[in-house]
C-alpha cells in the first residue's frame, strides 16, 4: 500500500483512509455532503497527488500527442490545456487526459491514477517510430486541487495578481516560497478552481497554507467521496464507470472530443466506421422518480425489456435527488421514461439532460 | 471508538438485537454505522413483512454505497420505524436507541441463542478492524 505526501496530514484531520487502487487515500474528513456543499459555495481542497503525471518532450512531441489523442492538438496554444481521449486500436477508451502544452516540444499527460501505468506502457510502446522521449513522473509530483467560487482569492494570496492572467483551461509557472509550481486552471467538479503540481515533498507545505489562507472562506479539505458526487453532477465520465477499453468515447457522449477531420489518430477509422454504422449504445442521465438511489451494475428496463446498465449513481448534494447516468441501446435511446431495478423493483427514472447540476447565474 | 452495549446481541454482520418481553428489536451498530459514513437513505420492510433468517430485510445507503441489513432471524415484522424513512442520518446520531430499525416476532425463539453475545462480538469487530 502506497501513501501520498499528504497522508499524514489526511490522517490528523481524522479523515476516513480507503484503498484506491493500491494507495490509502482520505474518502472523506467531515463528511461527502458539507464537502461537497463548501466546494460549490466556497472552496475545497483535495489531495489528488495519486493521479498521474506523464511526460513527452523531443522534436516530435506535438506529432506524436496527436496521433496518441483524439482531440486536436493543433488547436492547443502554449500553456493552455485540453481534454482528450487515448483510444485503442479498436476505437474503446484507453484513458480520458488532460494534456497540457508547454511548447511544440512539451507536453503534460495528466492521467488517471489507476491507469498510469498502463498509459505510460502504451504511450511508450508507440512512440517507436517519433523522436520523442516518454517519461512517467508520477513520482516526483504532488497534486492538490483547490475548487470552488474563491478558489482563486485564496490562491491569489499566495502567489500574487500573476495569478489573474491564468484563464480557464490555461496554466502558468509560478515560484512560491522557492517552490516551482505548475498552477492551472482546470478541475473535475464544475467549479472555477486550479491543479497544481509541484515536487512531492513540498505538497504539505502547500496545503497548509492554502488552508490557512481559505480560513476567511470556510475552505474544507474534501475526499474522494465529494470529488464522484461533484463530477457525477456535472457528469464528467470516470474511467472503469462511464468510459473504459471497450466502450468508444462517441457512445459516451464525447464526440466534441474526438476530431475525425484533423489528423490522423489511433483508432480513428473505427471510430468513423462506427458513425457510419450507427452507435450500437448512448450514454444518458436520469433522474429517479420512486425511492432509492441507482449504483453501478442496476439494470435499465423498459416493459420488461432490458435496455442497458447504470454506470454511476449517487444521491445528489446539490439537488437532493437520486440521479445516475448508464447506458442505453440506441433504439431506446430516445426514451424519457426508464426503470431502474434496484433490489429486485423496477422503479420508475426519468431521463433527464446533462449536466444534472447548472449553476444558478445571478 | 465504537459503542458496543453489553446488554445486546449480535450479528457478524453488525447488525444488533434486544429483547423486549416476546419480541425482538433489530438495529445497526455502532461499527456498522461508522463504517457507512453518513446515511443518506433506507429502506425497510412494511408491517406485517416476514423476515427469514440470514435474509436482507432493508438496506442502508451512505452518498457512496450501500449496504444490506440481515434479518438475524426469521419472524414476522410487527413495527417499523417510519422516522429513519425521512431522517435517515438519526442512525448515524443514535444507532442503538432511536436509529431502531423493526420489531419483530421470532418464530424459533432458539435462533436466538445462535446469536453473538458482547464479548464476541467485540473480539469479532476487532479482527475486521485489523483486515
Amino acid at each position: 500500500m502506497s501513501r501520498t505526501a499528504l497522508y499524514e496530514i489526511h490522517d490528523k484531520l481524522g479523515a476516513k483512509i480507503v484503498e484506491f487502487d493500491g494507495r490509502e487515500m482520505p474518502d472523506q474528513y467531515e463528511g461527502i455532503r458539507e464537502e461537497h456543499r463548501a466546494v460549490r459555495s466556497s472552496a475545497g481542497l483535495f489531495d489528488v497527488s495519486h493521479m498521474g503525471e506523464i511526460f513527452v518532450t523531443g522534436p516530435e512531441a506535438k506529432a506524436f500527442v496527436q496521433w496518441m489523442t483524439t482531440n486536436d492538438v493543433e488547436a492547443v496554444k502554449e500553456y493552455q490545456a485540453q481534454y482528450t481521449l487515448l483510444c485503442n486500436r479498436e476505437g474503446g477508451v484507453v484513458d480520458d487526459v488532460i494534456i497540457y502544452k508547454f511548447s511544440d516540444d512539451e507536453f503534460l499527460f495528466c492521467v488517471n491514477a489507476s491507469n498510469t501505468d498502463k498509459d505510460y506502457e502504451w504511450i511508450k510502446a508507440e512512440s517507436g517510430g517519433f523522436d520523442v522521449s516518454v517519461d512517467n513522473r508520477s513520482r516526483e509530483y504532488s497534486q492538490i486541487a483547490i475548487q470552488g467560487p474563491d478558489s482563486g482569492r485564496i490562491l491569489g494570496k499566495l502567489l500574487g495578481d500573476g495569478l489573474t492572467e491564468v484563464r480557464r483551461f490555461r496554466f502558468g509557472t509560478f515560484k512560491w516560497q522557492g517552490i516551482e509550481m505548475i498552477v492551472a486552471r482546470t478541475g473535475y467538479t464544475g467549479e472555477d478552481g486550479y491543479e497544481i503540481f509541484l515536487p512531492w515533498d513540498d505538497g504539505p507545505a502547500l496545503w497548509e497554507s492554502l488552508m490557512k489562507a481559505g480560513r476567511e472562506y470556510g475552505i474544507k479539505p474534501c475526499g474522494l467521496g465529494a470529488r464522484d458526487t461533484l463530477r457525477i453532477e456535472m457528469a464528467y465520465p470516470l474511467y472503469g464507470h462511464e468510459i473504459d477499453e471497450d466502450i468508444n468515447p462517441l457512445e459516451a457522449g464525447l464526440g466534441r472530443y474526438v476530431k475525425l477531420e484533423n489528423g490522423d489518430f489511433i483508432g480513428r477509422d473505427v471510430l468513423r466506421k462506427s458513425l457510419e454504422d450507427g452507435l450500437t449504445q448512448k450514454l444518458i442521465g436520469f433522474q429517479m422518480i420512486e425511492r432509492g438511489i441507482p449504483r453501478q451494475g442496476y439494470d435499465i428496463y423498459n416493459e420488461g425489456h432490458l435496455l442497458g446498465s447504470v454506470t454511476s449513481g449517487t444521491l445528489s448534494p446539490s439537488l437532493d435527488k437520486s440521479i445516475g447516468m448508464g447506458y442505453l441501446k440506441s433504439e431506446a435511446a430516445g426514451r424519457r421514461s426508464v426503470k431502474i431495478e434496484i433490489r429486485g423493483t423496477a422503479r420508475e427514472a426519468e431521463v433527464v439532460d446533462f449536466p444534472f447540476y447548472k449553476k444558478e447565474v445571478n | 471508538m465504537v459503542q458496543i452495549p453489553d446488554d445486546l446481541q449480535y450479528t457478524s454482520d453488525h447488525e444488533w438485537i434486544r429483547h423486549e418481553d416476546d419480541l425482538i428489536v433489530i438495529g445497526i451498530t455502532d461499527y456498522a454505522q461508522d463504517a457507512l459514513g453518513e446515511i443518506v437513505y433506507i429502506e425497510l420492510p412494511g408491517e406485517g413483512d416476514e423476515i427469514t433468517k440470514g435474509d436482507p430485510f432493508g438496506a442502508v445507503e451512505s452518498t457512496k454505497a450501500v449496504s444490506d441489513v440481515y434479518a438475524p432471524v426469521s419472524g414476522d415484522v410487527v413495527e417499523v420505524n417510519e422516522l429513519l424513512l425521512d431522517s435517515p442520518e438519526t442512525i448515524n446520531e443514535d444507532p442503538y436507541g432511536e436509529g431502531w430499525m423493526i420489531k419483530v416476532r421470532p418464530y424459533d425463539p432458539a435462533e436466538l441463542d445462535e446469536l453473538m453475545d458482547f464479548e464476541e462480538y467485540t473480539e469479532h469487530t476487532e479482527k475486521e478492524s485489523e483486515e
